[in-house]
């Protein structure tokens, strides 16, 4: 073991629990947090085998994806989303999994929940078969999402069969200017590496702006990890964390808190820990940004023009480029600022916790959703809905024409009733522009939760600092 | 899991870069409780239209390609989500092995554990099994695993490079759990060493 080692080196090599002849290792997980649509067919192969759930009281269930965020109370129409619902609720009864129900308040998207909950700590190695599970990473853990095969294999061992991933180092120096949001600060890092950028790497954010973020901010830059190719990424814990964590239903209590506090400090990288690949951004020169293309990395600030492929000297990135414009419905040239959109998106677990509900609310308090736009608001949790409405945010929206959901994924994922139409063109603020990933044919525009609201309350995609 | 050998079959190329998972299996797909049945929803958005019916341009509805076992894609393909459903839609349209510059992490995890081979070459390389694969039914690539490498038309052979315990699984069609549980009394021990302080979800 070298003497300096990163974040990532310590959390993993806390958890080897053996090694292999070639260096892959037995890696033991904290936490395996599961949905409806990645583990069916992992709970049958336990089934198959005769196997058991190795630690329930290491592994929690939530249905998110396909439940649909209005007229919950009765029931789910749609019969394969219903299926797959009540196929989690009898693996869980079955395997003794503890599980949040579709009408418990602390349901949620699965990655909103780990934190809230205090499930998911420093230092901890947590995992879930769905790919934004590096949102954790914020915590300062070592979180990242598996496949299915894999989330049978966790449940069966508590481990999985890994290799070290790469160190990586994002630092974003100095501070942003004002309408600058965490959103923009990752959406400006996957410009600037690219969403090949951090394969094989685990990155970790660090620097003055990303240590001036809340821990939401920090939950929103590693969300988007997986975006920039990263297998994980993560934040070193700091008195932030400690504090947010401090009293959550499942954190350690009292003299354990204390102790676990004292081992969290010991978390962060040490002076001269060696990465693989280092980046600096100057947060003083990142603007508000939006995507303008079907891929995460083609992104620009607000101020920009949709770009040109002629001017692209590399005929496949030329010829993906025309291909994001036709599909976009946009013109080489044509200004991002003032590109109408008939529908804005608040939600997802890249912006759906409280703080960014209150940043959208700030912005359209007072306003009205443009005529033609439908804009809605998903929190991500029960009692985030909760603690909007007793905030009164609820009724900021709802009086400026917004809709008001219940918990869960939303319109990030056509998989529930929450769609694009073809053609349709939204501000959304969740993580990811492929084609057809709000419905088949919907355009993508992803932003953050200030920008999401001033494109609803203009019609247009804005620059929120403009906004009177 | 089906081991995996030799493949000798029908290349397809599909030449673009960042193939994400979502073109490969979108989410509307996902609802199913099996690991089976999405061959016909594999590639949805580009190889039907909105009425159903096929789009005759794409790759794999052009009859030299229907039965394609192996697939040259370009740099970072199945980028995107962790959903096993795009491999596991690959596998069962008939597709064992995915050729390309490079692959998304996740992904490439998954298709090892499905019997899919990914096989990482240099771009040229990629270029060159491009242009065979455009040749159609009477270009067949082999893949042998063992041997580490693939053989064009010609007779030419690429080497690749494979991480030595997935060739080893793959070969020889382990059960990764399986292999896991003869570290069992390891994983115990790790338990009982974790500290007094660590919560349990319990209680819920
Ligand atoms: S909100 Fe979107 S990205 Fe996040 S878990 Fe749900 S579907 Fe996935």
């Amino acid at each position: 073991m070298s003497a300096s080692r990163t974040l990532f080196d310590k959390i993993w090599d806390a958890h080897v629990v053996d090694r292999m002849g070639d260096g892959t290792c037995v890696l033991y997980i904290d936490r395996h947090l599961v949905h409806e649509v990645t583990s069916p067919q992992a709970f049958e192969g336990l089934r198959l085998a005769g196997r058991k759930v190795r630690r329930v009281d290491a592994t929690i269930a939530v249905v998110d994806h396909n439940i649909p965020t209005e007229d919950r109370r009765s029931g789910i129409n749609e019969p394969e989303s219903k299926l797959q619902i009540e196929t989690l609720e009898k693996n869980v009864a079955d395997f003794g999994v503890p599980y949040f129900p579709v009408l418990d308040d602390r349901q949620g998207i699965v990655h909103v929940i780990g934190p809230e909950q205090g499930i998911s700590l420093p230092g901890m190695t947590i995992v879930c078969g769905d790919s934004h599970t590096s949102t954790h990473g914020a915590m300062g853990a070592l979180a990242f999402g598996i496949g299915t095969s894999e989330v049978e294999h966790v449940l069966a061992t508590q481990t999985l069969l890994q290799k070290p991933a790469l160190n990586m180092l994002v630092r974003v120096d100095g501070a942003v200017g004002p309408g600058v949001t965490a959103k923009d600060i990752i959406l400006a890092v996957i410009g600037e590496i690219g969403t090949a950028g951090g394969n094989g790497h685990v990155i970790e954010y660090a620097g003055e702006a990303i240590r001036a973020l809340d821990m939401a901010g920090r939950m929103t830059v590693c969300n988007m990890s997986i975006e920039a190719g990263a297998r994980a990424g993560l934040i070193a814990p700091d008195d932030v964390t400690f504090e947010y964590i401090k009293g959550r239903p499942y954190a350690p209590k009292g003299d354990d808190f204390a102790k676990a506090v004292a081992y969290w400090r010991t978390l962060p990288s040490d002076d001269g820990a060696k990465y693989d690949k280092t980046v600096v951004l100057d947060a003083a020169s990142i603007m508000p940004q939006v995507s303008w293309g079907t891929s995460p990395e083609a992104v620009l600030p607000i101020s920009g023009v949709v770009p040109d492929p002629a001017s692209e000297p590399d005929e496949a990135k030329r010829a993906q480029m025309q291909r994001m414009l036709d599909y976009m419905g946009l013109t080489a040239g044509q200004k991002l600022a003032g590109t109408k959109v008939d529908v804005v998106f608040i939600g997802s677990c890249t912006n759906s916790r409280i703080e960014d509900l209150r940043a959208a609310a700030a912005v359209a308090a007072g306003k009205h959703v443009a005529a033609g736009v439908r804009a809605l608001v998903v929190p991500g949790s029960g009692l985030i809905k909760k603690q909007a409405e007793s905030e009164g945010l609820d009724k900021v929206f709802l009086d400026a024409g917004f809709e008001w959901r219940e918990a869960g994924c939303s319109m990030c994922l056509g998989m529930n009733p929450d769609k694009l139409t073809p053609g349709q063109r939204c501000a959304s603020t969740s993580n990811r522009n492929f084609e057809g990933r709000q419905g088949p044919g919907g355009r993508t525009h992803l932003l953050s939760p200030a920008m999401a609201a001033a494109a609803a309350v203009t019609g247009v995609l804005t620059d929120v600092r403009e906004l009177a | 899991m089906d081991k995996f050998t030799v493949l000798t079959g029908a290349a397809a190329p599909l030449n673009m870069a960042n193939v994400d998972t979502d073109k490969i299996i979108p989410a509307r797909f996902l609802k199913t409780i099996k690991r089976t049945g999405l061959g016909k929803d594999l590639f949805s958005n580009l190889r039907y239209n909105d009425d159903g019916s096929e789009k005759p341009d794409f790759v794999l509805n052009q009859p030299k390609y229907r039965k394609a076992e192996i697939l040259v894609a370009g740099e970072n393909f199945g980028c995107g989500s962790s959903r096993e459903h795009a491999p596991w839609a690959l596998l069962d349209f008939g597709i064992r092995c995915v050729i390309a510059p490079s692959f998304a992490d996740i992904f490439h995890g998954n298709c090892f554990k499905n019997g899919i081979l990914p096989v990482v070459l240099p771009a040229e390389a990629c270029e060159q099994l491009m242009a065979d694969a455009a040749l159609g039914t009477n270009a067949r690539l082999t893949v042998d695993l063992a041997r580490q490498v693939v053989v064009r038309p010609d007779g030419q052979e690429i080497h690749f490079e494979v991480d030595a315990f997935r060739k080893h699984c793959l070969l020889n069609g382990l059960d990764d759990i399986g292999l896991t549980l003869e570290h069992v009394a390891a994983i115990d021990t790790y338990e009982k060493n974790e500290p007094a302080w660590m919560p349990v979800i319990a209680g819920v």
